[in-house]
């Protein structure tokens, strides 16, 4: 019985991280059709903000949850006005310039603060459920993922600049004919992807070894996240990050870690085979 | 007239010539042979930047020392650094032009046992000598190399036991999944079992895995008396960061080969590293003169800045001094007079004591050290002097099979 309680509270923590590790990419995929190949990097500044900013003395709450999304969200409004608005529509180029400004990102940052893993340590303490023990850590990360996906809901659902974001979504033409100007919509939701990225590599930071070439190991299962969930940023995301999440994790405890990642990817290959427009093409058409 | 100043003319420039012949002769027979060149081929950039750079340090250390004391058989000695990126491919490239285009006399290099393994058989081919200084799973049996680091009969087989003794006879290892963590793990299952104890399980984790949580929750769920690490890499760091978020550090102790490669007792925080063991033939903190001053000449140079200067950069430093030894003993840097004049056993003292070479498996004898973490830093609690590649040395005998170039998986 502890056991099982533990390993659920695994498997909630494996789902909570993949939701946050690929809400940015899925913003900016969903919305805007952009593959971003930067998406990793984006995650390693928003950790590397977290740890200056503890190691200068900031408060580790404010570092994670208010300076790395800031910091990235403005990189990426940067990012946008300076290379992506040339490319809109342009899939591939797209794809090669973001690649380019990965490859960008992580050699400046090894130039400026070196290939030494950096870090800080979890803020939350440990708790016991019978003979076992766990992070605190783990549930308020579910909980952070639980928040980030209410906020974008309420924002999408309720608020003009939402539907001003959704009309652009379905139809830009059609948008821009009403009055909207569809390059500044993207350039705001461009920003919120990354800020987004931003907040998850900050809330990553206590619990990852951060080093400028950390994007890597998160980029491979965000877009497999992302693919598999389809074109609906909310509902996509939730029942892909859930799909998988909780096969990685029962795999990897009932297996070796090895298999758990052989077993997700199979999966999801699976799940792409039968299902080319993700989950949310065949079952939330339409849907946020 | 005319023809008589010709004449002069000729004649002149002949006498002058002649006269000026001695010392002509000499200067072309000297930028023949110009400054001995050593290679170097270590990774500067990517993920294994930080082990890299503190062994090129070293090896820069090394060569300026020789040459401030005049050289080898009088001759300067020129340091070729090419940075391979973390990229074996770019291993392999560098390698041949290292072998073929700059002809270097020596090369000392490669970090990971899969890039050693890429340019090995490069420098066999093109009759290059070659030095790896990396701690490493053992086995190399090759004439044309020579490897200064040190192999798990020399650390793994101090480490294990001391950590049974302290805290039980179950244990549960984790390792890196690729081939040093592998090997690595059966030396662990073996000296484990060979104490007396017991292994609960072995689990091996891909390079990029980040989550340990379902992990966590089987080693819990093992209930084991300590855990045998073999992590590897920035990713892996996360591991110890995850352990001891859910507070179980002080609950199951942790023992591991490879804490430290990365700088972990630096970059993690105290409560996350303290009283973790480690075993290497080197630590930076190590209180000898000669220790103290290879830190000092180091950090000197490069500043607060250097990464941790491990077994690596010490052997990497060890090794060019003991190829050194072989050019002085052998009067040449030919590659053949070199080999053997090593292999009459010579030595270096050097910033970890006395390092030998051993003849028959071309590894070295060399002190070992068992550390404990604490206040972020190595403190060395025992040395273990002049340990013997024992391992290697049950599979290699390189006297009596001096054609052999295997990398041999030593059955344990």
């Amino acid at each position: 019985m502890d056991l099982a309680i533990i390993v659920g509270l695994d498997v909630i923590s494996g789902i909570a991280s993949l939701v946050l590790i690929s809400a940015g990419l899925a913003v900016i995929f969903g919305m805007m059709k952009i593959i971003n190949l930067a998406h990793g990097e984006f995650l390693m500044l928003g950790a590397y903000a977290t740890v200056l900013s503890v190691s200068a003395g900031v408060n580790i709450w404010i570092a994670m949850l208010i300076i790395a999304p800031v910091f990235v969200g403005l990189v990426g409004v940067i990012v946008e006005r300076c290379l992506i608005q040339f490319l809109y529509g342009r899939l591939v180029d797209t794809m090669l310039a973001t690649w380019g400004l990965s490859l960008v990102i992580v050699g400046g940052t090894t130039m400026i603060f070196g290939n030494t893993i950096v870090g800080v340590a979890s803020p939350l303490g440990g708790f016991t459920v019978g003979a076992f023990q766990s992070s605190l850590y783990t549930p308020f990360l579910a909980l952070m993922a639980v928040l980030l996906m209410t906020a974008v809901w309420a924002v999408m659902r309720f608020t003009r600049a939402g539907l001003i974001a959704r009309a652009v979504m379905q139809n830009p033409e059609m948008a821009a004919t009403l009055g909207v100007n569809p390059a500044r919509v993207y350039m705001a939701t461009f920003g919120a992807g990354a800020a987004m990225s931003g907040l998850a590599g900050g809330l990553l930071a206590p619990v990852a070894g951060v080093v400028p070439t950390m994007g890597a190991a998160f980029i491979a299962k965000a877009f497999i996240t992302v693919v598999g969930g389809g074109t609906s940023v909310l509902w996509g995301l939730i029942t892909a990050s859930g799909l998988f999440g909780f096969i990685n994790q029962i795999a990897a405890f009932l297996t070796t870690p090895v298999f758990g990642e052989v077993i997700l990817f199979i999966a999801a290959v699976a799940l792409i085979r039968m299902l080319p427009t993700g989950i949310s093409g065949k079952f939330f058409k339409g849907r946020l | 007239m005319t023809l008589s100043r010709r004449r002069f003319l000729r004649n002149s420039t002949a006498g002058g010539l002649a006269l000026a012949a001695p010392s002509l002769i000499g200067s072309i027979a000297r930028a023949q042979d110009g400054p001995i060149k050593l290679g170097s081929l270590h990774d500067l950039a990517g993920p294994l930047a930080a082990t890299g750079e503190p062994m090129v340090y070293a090896i820069q250390l090394a060569v300026e020392e020789l040459n401030a004391a005049g050289g080898l058989l009088g001759r300067e000695i020129e340091l070729i650094n090419y940075d391979t990126q973390s990229n074996i491919q770019l291993y392999s490239q560098f390698a041949q032009q290292l072998a073929v285009r700059d002809k270097v006399d020596v090369i000392h290099g490669g970090i990971t046992s899969a890039s050693r393994e890429a340019i090995r058989p490069i420098f066999s081919r093109f009759r290059t000598l070659y030095f790896y200084n990396t701690l490493y799973e053992g086995g190399v049996c090759d004439r044309n190399t020579f490897n200064t680091g040190t192999t798990p009969a020399q650390t793994v087989e101090k480490l294990v036991p001391r950590a049974m003794d302290l805290w039980g006879k179950k244990a549960y290892i984790i390792a890196a999944d690729y081939n040093y963590g592998q090997i690595t793990a059966k030396w662990m299952r073996k000296y484990v079992e060979d104490n007396g104890g017991e292994v609960l399980s072995t689990d091996f984790f891909p390079l990029d895995v980040t989550n340990f949580g379902p992990s966590i929750s089987r080693i819990q769920a093992a209930e084991p008396d300590l855990l045998l690490s073999a992590m590897v890499g920035g990713n892996h760091t996360a591991f110890y960061r995850q352990w001891a978020a859910a507070g179980l550090k002080d609950e199951i102790p942790i023992a591991s080969t490879t804490f430290g490669l990365v700088n972990e007792p630096a970059t993690l925080e105290d409560s996350e590293s303290k009283g973790v063991l480690g075993s290497y033939g080197y630590f930076e903190e190590l209180a000898t003169p000669a220790s103290q001053a290879f830190v000092k000449a180091i950090k000197d140079r490069h500043g607060a800045q250097t990464p941790y200067i491990s077994e690596l950069a010490a052997a990497s430093y060890e090794g060019v001094h003991l190829w050194a030894e072989g050019v002085k003993q052998a009067g040449t840097v030919e590659r053949m007079p070199v080999i053997e004049a090593l292999e009459t056993g010579l030595s270096f003292e050097g910033p970890s004591g006395n390092v030998v070479v051993d003849p028959k498996t071309h590894h070295v004898t060399r002190n070992t050290f068992l550390a404990e973490v604490e206040n972020r830093a190595w403190k060395v609690l025992d040395t273990f002097e002049q340990q013997a590649p024992l391992d290697t040395a049950a599979v290699c005998d390189l006297e009596a099979n001096p054609n052999d170039t295997t990398h041999y998986i030593i059955d344990i």
